[in-house]
This record gives structure tokens, C-alpha cells and sequence, in this order.
């Protein structure tokens, strides 16, 4: 299949791809790695009237520290991400994630932000993003501000990000003295997750002293467990019983979808077992 | 339409394109790179890998039926039917293809062959675990994937022992084989229209 | 030939694992597939297709399209209603048989999802396809019907209403009746254990990787067709009898093909579409179709369901087998679809000695995509059936599965065996390939781990899944294929071309779309003539050079078109001998060939080389008083049987019980395929066999819902396994080689496929067993497992 014809524009600037999207109107789309748009054009899904493509704009790429938190441009691809040392140092959450995304070939050519702005609950790096409690730059005519994550996954492929505006880049903070597991259930090595658990969690003496879990594809956005976090504090890292008693209210609050890959129930049930095992890999 | 450069096997080609025409029909029905081949529309398959540079100018697996031609603009291109070295002899990667058996009907294999080419750039020295989760992005339905795998591994095995250098190296036969010495593909017989034709 | 003859030439090339000739363009992206062919002036085409399972079309207006920019012309099915013809069905199983017209473009009604309505024609396949939203259909939705059970019920909704049913065919075979075995009703009354079970063969597509696509050249004085097909003989007939072209009038070349498993058995609507449409347009056309239409608008298969009654002794004889299938036609019957359950009849008795068997088996149609013959097409369903209830006879007498196989199984020294289904099985040794199989399992250590497990409560569980197979390949004795009502023969043919510098072109009807016939029928003619394996060109799928033949599917090429081949050969080597014999002044009685040279008997020395006769013809200088000079020889051979290759596939597998994901840990496939021409490629199908097998048990399900909407319609939803999700398969094999064969092969492009599905199911449940689960519909994803366990403890676990 081929797409629909559609005018095409690749901005240098951060302003002139606002610009663009503002001249374009309401079919106009932003095409950051293309590695969800793209097969929705060929299929005729989406039909928008320009493309705003922003694999351009070198100041959406790139990886920097910034003291208490790392900053990552939104056009930085996957495979960047998972390349570059300050993430694997100071968010291993993000490495771990990211090294399940899709395959080789789209993570060479998909971006952190797209990832989070495409806003799929199906998604690796929106739980992610939740659980590290991200912030999220975002450019329009209006000038720049920020978001965080928990405020910006708004519904089902819906963020925060206006028609009219550009995802700049995520700030993560570091979280010294967490520890993190990215555990994902799909169906096929190829699939979207059908539950993954985004855990971190900060021992003292043996105990889980806080935690964090947010949850992939368990409602139409990220959400926290935040039943399991409370549960969680206190328990000792190596008692199994205890931490599989807390994350037994994982699915509590949550609201699956049904769908050919899986039903709400299953999904329910798999996260209970997902969180488990998520915590245990991340306090060990 | 938009104008666009790219360069592919070694050559360059400016053209005019239609904003929606994809990398890989470009390459096929603009540039005659006919080897690259689509097998699905949701980008699973993995038939049209190429290796496409990236923002830092490093060549990496691409799926070029999710790229748009305009976006390769300025990008260097390499298809399987670049990938042959010096001499019509075989990169590595399409020797142990051959060796192993790792095709049958062969539709997948340009892709197969590339993804893997990339893996191995980085990764040098894979496990059959990591080979298989590597070509995860690419369907095969005729080898059920173990003689694929096995053909990697070979690869592997080959340009480490050229000291990193992906150049072809001498046949091998094999114990057990030496009553039909098959010494691989005879060089002539790949065509010469496989060679990277210099930039003119 | 006399007994005291044997095959005059040494083998060498037969038996070695020769690296394939067709790898060379295929590694270096020289491939040339139909979607490559580029023809001046070539229109592209764009199919419009129905989005409802099932309505009247009130309107259709393709006058829209027209306007648009690059659009030449563009047909519904009513513009075309005289010239488009109905695709055939060429296997009309019963003769009362309720076969519908399927047009290739719908005309009043619509009656599956994807059903072809219109088509444009532009120049280029983006106008082509923006052409397409463009037309304006008005259609009025009727009832759907898609439930096989539902669909013969009394007072169902009608897929085809002037039918006035949805049952297509009922077809029955009974031993007693066929005087094959006794009667199911006497067995019943002798047996102290019945199993019943009803298992349902989920829809599956092919899901060949290269998408169909065809080409059709109306320039010129032949109407040429370059398309993706397994069929380029049956093709050209069908196109020619289906649209009054005279056959000599059409050309239909196969390129290379990139895979088929069945699915590219068929004469399709888009290669008719393309074929009006190039006739009318007088331009050559192309269609490719995308994969999302694929998935919907190329045949399925499978879709069977299955009800069971195995009767047995307490000592675990087995006596009877009683059989009664419903199997989807879809909406339409495909070019052999009704024949596909049929070539599983002959097979549920599998490699048992029953006494009695009978089969029953309803076509019925549905709105949805027809059905047709998929790798192994009948037979990996009633493998499926019998080695699952096999299995459930073993825990029922509380019998280890082997065991209970071998006191049931045909044994080495009782054959040719006569079956309760009527056929004559040729050999095997079913000890033989089950005691390798065990051994490089690890049977008895993996049992072992298996109650350490249950002991322990493991959360993960381990099962071990037997399945010991037969099939039939070879299709097929043509006498029998009329028996059964079949429209075509199963003959197949080869012929040798012996070029004037020795080298050899061999034409064969076969048409290999990556079973690698050019390599293995070079080492057959190499050993046979005693030329050089590179000095064989193998020539298919192409009708201007191989006019004949019945192309490729049912593990027929090498069983049946092998057996051609090498007739072939003799047939050069008679010929060439008085040419030798002259050359060498001697009586051509005393000159024997081997190792590839004609030598004077007793006489070591000289002598002449096959190339030395075939220059000797060329010049015809010096030939001998009445010698044609050729070497050149065709041959035609009509099998007398089927071959019947064996094995025994055993796979353990780990199931989470607590997600209830399975991975498959140890798989091992030990197969009888006779004698082996290439064991490269005999692995490489078994390989390729065995994952889709492990896809039917573990990932694959074609799904509608309830509006008839296939909702697996991508390749993100219908799952292909990729290498990730697969395990290394342990392969040897055993040899019985097959009697009637000159070369003594079997077949092997479907064995893997019918074996493993079952291998792994039997697997799952063994795992499970003490929970008690006993059954798990396929595809056994995880959640599929996880609720069996969930159901089987109450929901308590």
C-alpha cells in the first residue's frame, strides 16, 4: 500500500516546524521517526494533508546531563538511546525499556519522544516515563513549557502535545540509590506488551524503603500502582511471599483493555504476576 | 515534489519524488535496486531491510518500507545488491546464507541477510539466543530460522577471524563433505551487476 | 530392464549435501519476481474490495475514479460480467456437490470481507490506489452467517440464497462398506474404552512472504502472464478454459516464486481481474496486492471441526475409529478446497491397526474467505485428531503414549500393509524412528525432571508431546484422482535436452518456489548421465519451455516428477548407446555406461562420454543406418501409488502455570523419507515444516468477529513466529526406502507440518495433566492456557 498524497516539509528549526504546523492547520501531523505513522499512512488510516517532518532539527537529538537529571531530545532514536553511556548510567529504567521496543530495524529509526507524544498504552516508554517521573518540554507559538509525565499522557494516543506543537525533550531525574526493572509480556518477541511493569525501588537494609511501579497497557494511559507501592514499603527484598502479597493489587484502579491479543481479564491477572516478578528482578 | 540525493551502493542519484513515495519504492521503481522487496504493510516483516545512515552518518538496518524517500535525503544507502566486496566475492554474512542453507524460497532473504549484517556490526560474537531476538524484526516462513541462525553464527565466526573486517574469506568444506567438494559459490557466477559501481 | 540390472551409474551426487545453484541470485538480490517485471506502457492495478462480510451491492459508480489524475479506466463487475468467466472449482467431491459461481469481480452481492467489487487501472499504483476511494458502492447489508454449526442449522441465514443451504457436500467413506475393514458399530460393541473428543483446526492463513502478483502482456501474439503461482501449467489451462482463449494462445511464465505452502494452488480472482483487464485495455497490466489484502483476499486454511470416537481393548488394542468433521468452505469453493478434508480421509488411521473406520465429513459455507489447501492440507488435521486422542487413550488406560503407539503401530516386517482406509502403505519402521527419537530426546531423563516438577509444584511445568505420523506424498495415481472426482491427473513429466557441447537442459512441469529443484534434480541427472552437476540447467515455470507438466504441491515433485526424470535419463542412455557403440565399432549390446562413459564390455579403457554422443548427434556425420540423431528424450510417469514417509516427533515443553506462556525447550523430528536426494534440503524442509506445525499448536489464528470483520488482517495481528519465539529442532532421520521409486525417495515438504502440531500440544497438556487440564483449543497462547488451568481448578489456582 501507498499513502494518500500529502505535502511534505522538513524544518531546521524548532520555530519553523511550529510554524509549519500552524500554516498546516488541523491535517497537519508531525513525523518524527515515522515508525507508527508511517505504516498508518500506507494503510490509509491516517490521511494528514502535510507532514512536519523533524528529523532535521539537530537540537531534538542528543543526550545531556543536567546535575540531578538527564535530558533527551526527542528526535533521539532508540537505538541512541540505548548507545548512549549517561542513560545506561543514570536511567537503566529507560535502557531496559527501550531494548524491548519493537525490533532492530524500527528502533535505528524510532525516537524517545515520538514513543511518548504517539502516547500508545501499548507502549514501553510511557510507564517508564510515569515511573521516573519525567518532564516533558513541549514548544509552541506561545513559547515553551513543561509537563509532567503523570499529567502527560491525556487518553488512548492522546498527550498533551497541541496539533500545533512539538515535543522538545524529557528531562529524567536520576534517582541515586534506586534500583530499576522494565518487565514486559508479549505474546510474540515481535508484539506490543501485553502488560509490563516499570518498577524502581530504593532498599534500606534489605527492605524496600520506598517504590515506584507504573504499568504499560492497563488503561488507556500509564498508571501508577500505587496500592503495590504503599503495600511494598517495608517488606524485605528477599521475601517473596511478602512482595507477591503487595503486588497481588497491582491490576486494583485499572482498566485493561479487551482485545484480540487479550482480554481485561487475563490482563488483570498477568500484571499481578508481571509486578512480582518486576519488583523482585529490581530489588535483587 | 520534493527534491531529494541519496547514495546507494556507491552511487549517487538525485530525483524528484512525490512527498508519499516510500525509500523502498523508490530504490526499486526509480533507481531499478530491484533486490529489495516488500512483503507486508505494518513494517513486521522486515523483507525490505537496508542499511541507512543515520543522523552520525553510521549505516544501520532500516525498514525502508517505513522510511519516506524525501527522509533518506542527504542519507547513504547500502541494498543487497551492494553488499558484495571487491571481485564480485561475497560479503560474509551471504556466504554462510549459502553454506548453511539459511533460504529456500529466498523472498525474505535480502532483508534476512541485511538485518543480519547489522547485528553483527553490533555484535560481534552473538549466542543463538541473541542472534534469534536480533532478527526478531524479520519473518521467515520457509526455514523456520535454524539454519538462519546457524548461518550467523558462521558469519560471526568468519570476520572475526578476518580480524573484524567483513571480507570474504576462503571456503571452508567441511569434514564429511570432502566426497562432493563444493568449494561455495564460484565467484563468476555472481552476476557483475552485483559489484557497487563507482560514483561516475 | 532386467532384474539383474542395476541403475547403471555410480551415484555421487545423490545423497550429498550440494550447496543450492539458485542461492546465487537469490543472496545477491538478482531474484527476478513477478513484481519486478516492468513493461512499456504498463497500467498498474488497484482492487477495491468489500468491507462487509456479507450485502447486495444497491450501486456501484466507478465513474469517480475516472477523474482523477493518472487513472486510465476503471470496471466493476458488471462492466466485465461477459468476458471476467467464474473461477472453477476442480474438485467437486460428491456428485451432488452444491458449487456456487464465484466471479472473480462481485456483481450483485458480496459475501466475505475482501471480496474483490471493482478494479482501476492508472499509471502509477499511487493513482491507482487513490482511484479506489473514489468509487462510490452503495451496499445493503444481509444476513451473515459464520459459524459452521450454526451455518446447518435449520432455518439459518443463507450465504448463497438461491442454494437454499449452506451445506455444500456430505462425503462419506466407511471401511465395511469400501470392504477395507469392518464395520465402526461392531467395534463399538467390542470395545471396553471409548475416548470422544471434538478438536477444531482454527482458520490459518499461508502467509507465503512474497505477496501475490501477476503481470499479463496482451501484446504480441500470446496473451503472457507472469505470475506468483505454484501452478504455471494448471494456470494456463484454467485461464484458457475459464475465458474461451485458445490455450495456445496463452503463455503463463512462473518466475521465481517466494513460497506458496498451498497457497499459491489456485487460480485466482486477481489473475483474472488482470487478465480482463489487459485484454480489454490492450496494455500490459500489473497487480500486486498488498499483505493486509492478502491476509484476507488469498485462500485460508484449515477451519475444521473434528468429532472423534476412538474405540479400544482394555489392553490398549485399538479397534475403531469413527470420524465425522464439518469443514468451512468459506464463501466460496476454492480450485480443490471441497478435496482438502478428503485427503485426510485416507489418513486418521494413521499408522494403526484398526479394524474399523469410518468418515464423515460436511462441506458447509460461511462468509468468509474460502478455504483451500494449506501445507499438508488434510492431513495435519487428521494427524492432529488421532495422535491427540492417542494420547488420551494412553492416560485413560494409564499407559505411557509410546507404548500404547507400539502395540497399535504397523510393524517393519508387515509391509506393503493394506489399510482400514484403503491404502497400501509402502514401508517404514516405526520402532526404528521412535527409538532415535527417544534416545536423542532424552526420554526417560526429561520423565524424570517431569515428576521432580509435579513433586515440587513447580510453577513452571514440563510436558512431553508424542506424535508418530504418517502422510501420503506423491499425489497422485491418476486413476485414483478420477475415483475421487478429482478434475486433473497426477502424473508428471521431465524431459532431457542434451546440448552439443555435453551440456544438459532439463525441462520438468514441476514448479519449485524454494524447494531447490534446480539443485537436486542437476545431482539426479548428473549421477544419472555422468555430466557435471553445473553442467545441468533445470528449466520451470515457464510454459513456453515446459508446455507440460502439473506443477508443484502435495510432496509430489521429487516422488512423482523424480521418477520422470530418471526415465528420462535411461531413456538418453539408450539412445546414446549405439551412437557410443558405433563410435567405438562395436555391437551396442556389448557397450555398458557407468561413471559416465560408454566403454566396450571388459574393456576398462577409452570409451565415450555422454558429451562425445551428444556432439556426434549434432554433426549426425557418421550415425549409424536409421538413428535419429538426438539424444534428447521426455518422459511421462503416472505413479501406481502413493509414498508414505513416517516419523516421530517428540517436543518437550515448560509451561508458566502462572501466565501460562509455553516455551518449547527440546524438539526433536526423526523422519523416514526413503532415500534422500539432498539432506541440506531434506533438513531445511523439515525445519521449515515443523515451525509451521509449532505456529498452528502455539501462535497462528485467523479471527473474525462478529460482523465477519477478519480482524487478524496484518502481520501485527496474525502472528507469524519469528526466530525469537522458536527453539532449535534436533532433526535425523531414519530410511526405508520407498519401493516403487527407481530412487528410492518418499517426500518431505509437508512431513514436518503434519507431525509437529501435535508433537507440541500433546506436549502442553502433558504438562498440565495433574491439574487437570486435558484439552486446550489451539492456537494455545498464553492466556488460552492460563484460563484451561483456571478452568480446570475451579479458578482456584
Amino acid at each position: 500500500m501507498i499513502p494518500a498524497p500529502f505535502e511534505y516539509t522538513a524544518p531546521s528549526s524548532v520555530d519553523d516546524a511550529v510554524g509549519a504546523l500552524r500554516e498546516g492547520g488541523e491535517d497537519a501531523k508531525v513525523l518524527a521517526g515515522g515508525q507508527s505513522l508511517i505504516p498508518l499512512l500506507r494503510l490509509r488510516f491516517a490521511g494528514p494533508s502535510v507532514l512536519v517532518d523533524l528529523g532535521r532539527i539537530d537540537e531534538l537529538r542528543g543526550v545531556r546531563d543536567d546535575g540531578d537529571a538527564l535530558v533527551i531530545g526527542a528526535m533521539t532514536t532508540h537505538s541512541a538511546v540505548l548507545r548512549d553511556p549517561l542513560v545506561r548510567d543514570h536511567a537503566p529504567l529507560i535502557s531496559a525499556a527501550t531494548a524491548t521496543v519493537a525490533d532492530r530495524q524500527v528502533r535505528h529509526r524510532g525516537t524517545f519522544g515520538g514513543s511518548l507524544a504517539h502516547a500508545d498504552p501499548a507502549g514501553d516508554l510511557p510507564a517508564v516515563a510515569v515511573a521516573l517521573d519525567a518532564t516533558m518540554e513541549i514548544a509552541g507559538a506561545g513559547g515553551r513549557r513543561t509537563v509532567p509525565a503523570a499529567e502527560f499522557f491525556v487518553d488512548y494516543l492522546e498527550s498533551a502535545v497541541g496539533p500545533d506543537e512539538v515535543l522538545v525533550s524529557v528531562r529524567v531525574p536520576k534517582w541515586p540509590g534506586w534500583s530499576a526493572h522494565y518487565e514486559k509480556f508479549n505474546r510474540m518477541a515481535q508484539g506490543w506488551a501485553l502488560v509490563g511493569v516499570a518498577a524502581l525501588v530504593r532498599r534500606d537494609n534489605g527492605s524496600i524503603a520506598e517504590a515506584r511501579l507504573a504499568l504499560t497497557n492497563m488503561g488507556p494511559t500509564p498508571v501508577r500502582a500505587s496500592a503495590v507501592e504503599s503495600a511494598l514499603t517495608g517488606v524485605a527484598a528477599s521475601d517473596a511471599a511478602a512482595v507477591a502479597a503487595a503486588t497481588a493489587r497491582a491490576g486494583e484502579g485499572t482498566r485493561p483493555s479487551d482485545d484480540l491479543s487479550a482480554s481485561a481479564d487475563y490482563r488483570r491477572h498477568l500484571v499481578t504476576v508481571i509486578a512480582r516478578r518486576a519488583v523482585l528482578a529490581a530489588a535483587s | 515534489m520534493t527534491r531529494i540525493s541519496v547514495t546507494v551502493d556507491g552511487v549517487r542519484y538525485d530525483d524528484d519524488v512525490e512527498p508519499r513515495t516510500l525509500l523502498v519504492h523508490h530504490l526499486r521503481e526509480q533507481l531499478g535496486k530491484v533486490g529489495t522487496v516488500v512483503g507486508c504493510d505494518t513494517s513486521s516483516c522486515g523483507a525490505c531491510t537496508v542499511l541507512m545512515s543515520d543522523a552520525d552518518g553510521k549505516q544501520v538496518a532500516v525498514k525502508s518500507c517505513a522510511v519516506l524517500a524525501a527522509q533518506a535525503d542527504g542519507r547513504e544507502i547500502t541494498t543487497i545488491e551492494g553488499l558484495s566486496g571487491p571481485g564480485n566475492t561475497l560479503h560474509p554474512v551471504q556466504k554462510a546464507f549459502h553454506e548453511r542453507h539459511a533460504l529456500q524460497c529466498g523472498f525474505c532473504t535480502p532483508g534476512m541477510i541485511m538485518a543480519s549484517v547489522d547485528l553483527l556490526e553490533e555484535n560481534p560474537d552473538p549466542t543463538d539466543a541473541e542472534i534469534r531476538e536480533g532478527l526478531e524484526g524479520n519473518l521467515c516462513r520457509c526455514t523456520g530460522y535454524q539454519n538462519i541462525v546457524r548461518a550467523v553464527r558462521e558469519a560471526a565466526d568468519a570476520i572475526r577471524a578476518a580480524g573484524g573486517v567483513a571480507a570474504p574469506a576462503e571456503p571452508t568444506v567441511e569434514a564429511g563433505e570432502l566426497q562432493t567438494p563444493d568449494s561455495g559459490l564460484p565467484a563468476q557466477r555472481v552476476p557483475d551487476e552485483a559489484v557497487p559501481v563507482p560514483a561516475p | 530392464m532386467t532384474v539383474t540390472e542395476e541403475a547403471p551409474t555410480v551415484a555421487t551426487e545423490v545423497g550429498a549435501p550440494r550447496r543450492r545453484k539458485e542461492d546465487a541470485r537469490l543472496i545477491t538480490g538478482r531474484t527476478l519476481w513477478t513484481e519486478n517485471v516492468v513493461l512499456p506502457g504498463m497500467l498498474h492495478l488497484a482492487i477495491l474490495r468489500s468491507p462487509m462480510a456479507h450485502a447486495r451491492i444497491a450501486s456501484i459508480d466507478v465513474a469517480p475514479a475516472l477523474d482523477l489524475p493518472g487513472v486510465v479506466a476503471a470496471f466493476a463487475g458488471s462492466d466485465v460480467a461477459d468476458v471476467q468467466g467464474t473461477l472453477p472449482c476442480a474438485w467437486p467431491v460428491t456428485a451432488d456437490i452444491v458449487a456456487p459461481d464465484h466471479l472473480p469481480l462481485a456483481i450483485d452481492e458480496v459475501r466475505y470481507m475482501g471480496e474483490a467489487v471493482a478494479v482501476v487501472a492508472a499509471r502509477s499504483r499511487g493513482a491507482a490506489l487513490d482511484g479506489l476511494a473514489a468509487i462510490e458502492v452503495d451496499y445493503e447489508p444481509l444476513p451473515i452467517v459464520l459459524d459452521m454449526e450454526a451455518a446447518l442449522a435449520e432455518g439459518a441465514d443463507l450465504v448463497h440464497a438461491d442454494k437454499g443451504t449452506n451445506r455444500s457436500y456430505d462425503w462419506v467413506f466407511d471401511s465395511a462398506e469400501a470392504g477395507a475393514g469392518g464395520a465402526v458399530d461392531a467395534a463399538r460393541d467390542e470395545a471396553e474404552v471409548t475416548i470422544k473428543r471434538r478438536y477444531v483446526q482454527q482458520r490459518l492463513i499461508p502467509a507465503f512472504i512474497e505477496p501475490r502478483s501477476v503481470v499479463v502482456d496482451p501484446s504480441g501474439d500470446q496473451y503472457t502472464i507472469w505470475s506468483a503461482t505454484q501452478i504455471p501449467h494448471i494456470l494456463r489451462f484454467l485461464i484458457s478454459a475459464v475465458t474461451a482463449t485458445p490455450e495456445h494462445k496463452v503463455r503463463v511464465i512462473a518466475p521465481d516464486v517466494g513460497g506458496g505452502f498451498g497457497g499459491k494452488l489456485q487460480l485466482t480472482a486477481e489473475e483474472l481481474i488482470a487478465f480482463v483487464a489487459a485484454k480489454r485495455l490492450g496494455k500490459p497490466v500489473k497487480y500486486t496486492e498488498s499483505r493486509s489484502e492478502s491476509l484476507v483476499a488469498a485462500h485460508h486454511g484449515r477451519d475444521v471441526i473434528q468429532d472423534i470416537e476412538l474405540t479400544a481393548k482394555r489392553d490398549g488394542t485399538v479397534l475403531g475409529l469413527h470420524v465425522k468433521l464439518i469443514a468451512n468452505m468459506g464463501a466460496y469453493l476454492g480450485l480443490v478446497g471441497p478435496g482438502v478434508p478428503i485427503l485426510g480421509a485416507f489418513m486418521y488411521n494413521a499408522i494403526y491397526k484398526f479394524k474399523a473406520y469410518r468418515f464423515e465429513c460436511t462441506g458447509v459455507f460461511t462468509n468468509t474467505t474460502f478455504t483451500d489447501a494449506y501445507r499438508g492440507a488434510g492431513r495435519p488435521e487428521a494427524t492432529y485428531a488421532i495422535e491427540r486422542s492417542m494420547d488420551e487413550l494412553a492416560v485413560e488406560l494409564g499407559l505411557d503414549p509410546i507404548e500404547l503407539r507400539r502395540r497399535n503401530w504397523i510393524k517393519a516386517d508387515e509391509f506393503p500393509f493394506s489399510t482400514v482406509s484403503g491404502l497400501q502403505y509402502d514401508s517404514g519402521d516405526y520402532d526404528a524412528a521412535t527409538d532415535k527419537a527417544l534416545g536423542l530426546l532424552g526420554y526417560d531423563e526429561l520423565r524424570r525432571e517431569q515428576e521432580r516438577r509435579r513433586a515440587s509444584n513447580d510453577p513452571v511445568q514440563l510436558g512431553i508431546g508424542v506424535s508418530t505420523y504418517t502422510e501420503m506424498c506423491g499425489l497422485a495415481p491418476s486413476r485414483l484422482l478420477g475415483a475421487l472426482r478429482y478434475g486433473a491427473g497426477g502424473w508428471e513429466t521431465a524431459s532431457i535436452r542434451m546440448l552439443p557441447t555435453g551440456k544438459v537442459e532439463v525441462v520438468t512441469g514441476t514448479s519449485p518456489h524454494g524447494q531447490g529443484h534446480e539443485t537436486a534434480w542437476s545431482q539426479i541427472v548428473a549421477d544419472q548421465l555422468g555430466v557435471a552437476f553445473d553442467d545441468v540447467e533445470v528449466l520451470h515455470g515457464d510454459t513456453r519451455s515446459s508446455y507440460k507438466g502439473l506443477d508443484t504441491y502435495g510432496s509430489r515433485s521429487l516422488a512423482v516428477g523424480g521418477i520422470a526424470l530418471y526415465n528420462a535419463c535411461q531413456k538418453v542412455i539408450e539412445k546414446a548407446k549405439p551412437v557410443a557403440a558405433h563410435m567405438l565399432e562395436c555391437d551396442p549390446a556389448d557397450v555398458e555406461f557407468a561413471e559416465g562413459r560408454f566403454r566396450v564390455r571388459g574393456n576398462p579403457d577409452g570409451g565415450k562420454t555422454m558429451a562425445d554422443c551428444a556432439l556426434a548427434v549434432f554433426a549426425a556425420h557418421d550415425l549409424p543406418d536409421g538413428i535419429e540423431p538426438t539424444l534428447d528424450a521426455d518422459a511421462i510417469y503416472d505413479p501406481v501409488n502413493f509414498s508414505f514417509p513416517h516419523g516421530t516427533h517428540l517436543c518437550a515443553a515448560e509451561v508458566d502455570t502462572e501466565t501460562g506462556r509455553v516455551t518449547i525447550r527440546k524438539y526433536v523430528a526423526v523422519d523416514d523419507v526413503g532415500k534422500v536426494v539432498n539432506p541440506l534440503i531434506v533438513e531445511g524442509q523439515v525445519h521449515g515444516g515443523v515451525v509451521q506445525g509449532i505456529a498452528q499448536a502455539l501462535f497462528e489464528h485467523a479471527v473474525y468477529d462478529a460482523d465477519g470483520n477478519l480482524v487478524s488482517g496484518t502481520f501485527v495481528d496474525y502472528t507469524l513466529p519469528t526466530a525469537a519465539d522458536l527453539p532449535d529442532i534436533v532433526t535425523d532421520r531414519t530410511e526405508s526406502p520407498a519401493p516403487g521409486h527407481p530412487l528410492g525417495t518418499k517426500g518431505v515438504g509437508e512431513a514436518g507440518t503434519i507431525a509437529s502440531t501435535p508433537a507440541v500440544v500433546n506436549a502442553v497438556v502433558d504438562a498440565l495433566r495433574p491439574l487437570g487440564v486435558n484439552d486446550i483449543a489451539m492456537p494455545c497462547t498464553p492466556e488460552r492456557v492460563w484460563r484451561a488451568i483456571q478452568d480446570a481448578s475451579g479458578g482456584a489456582a
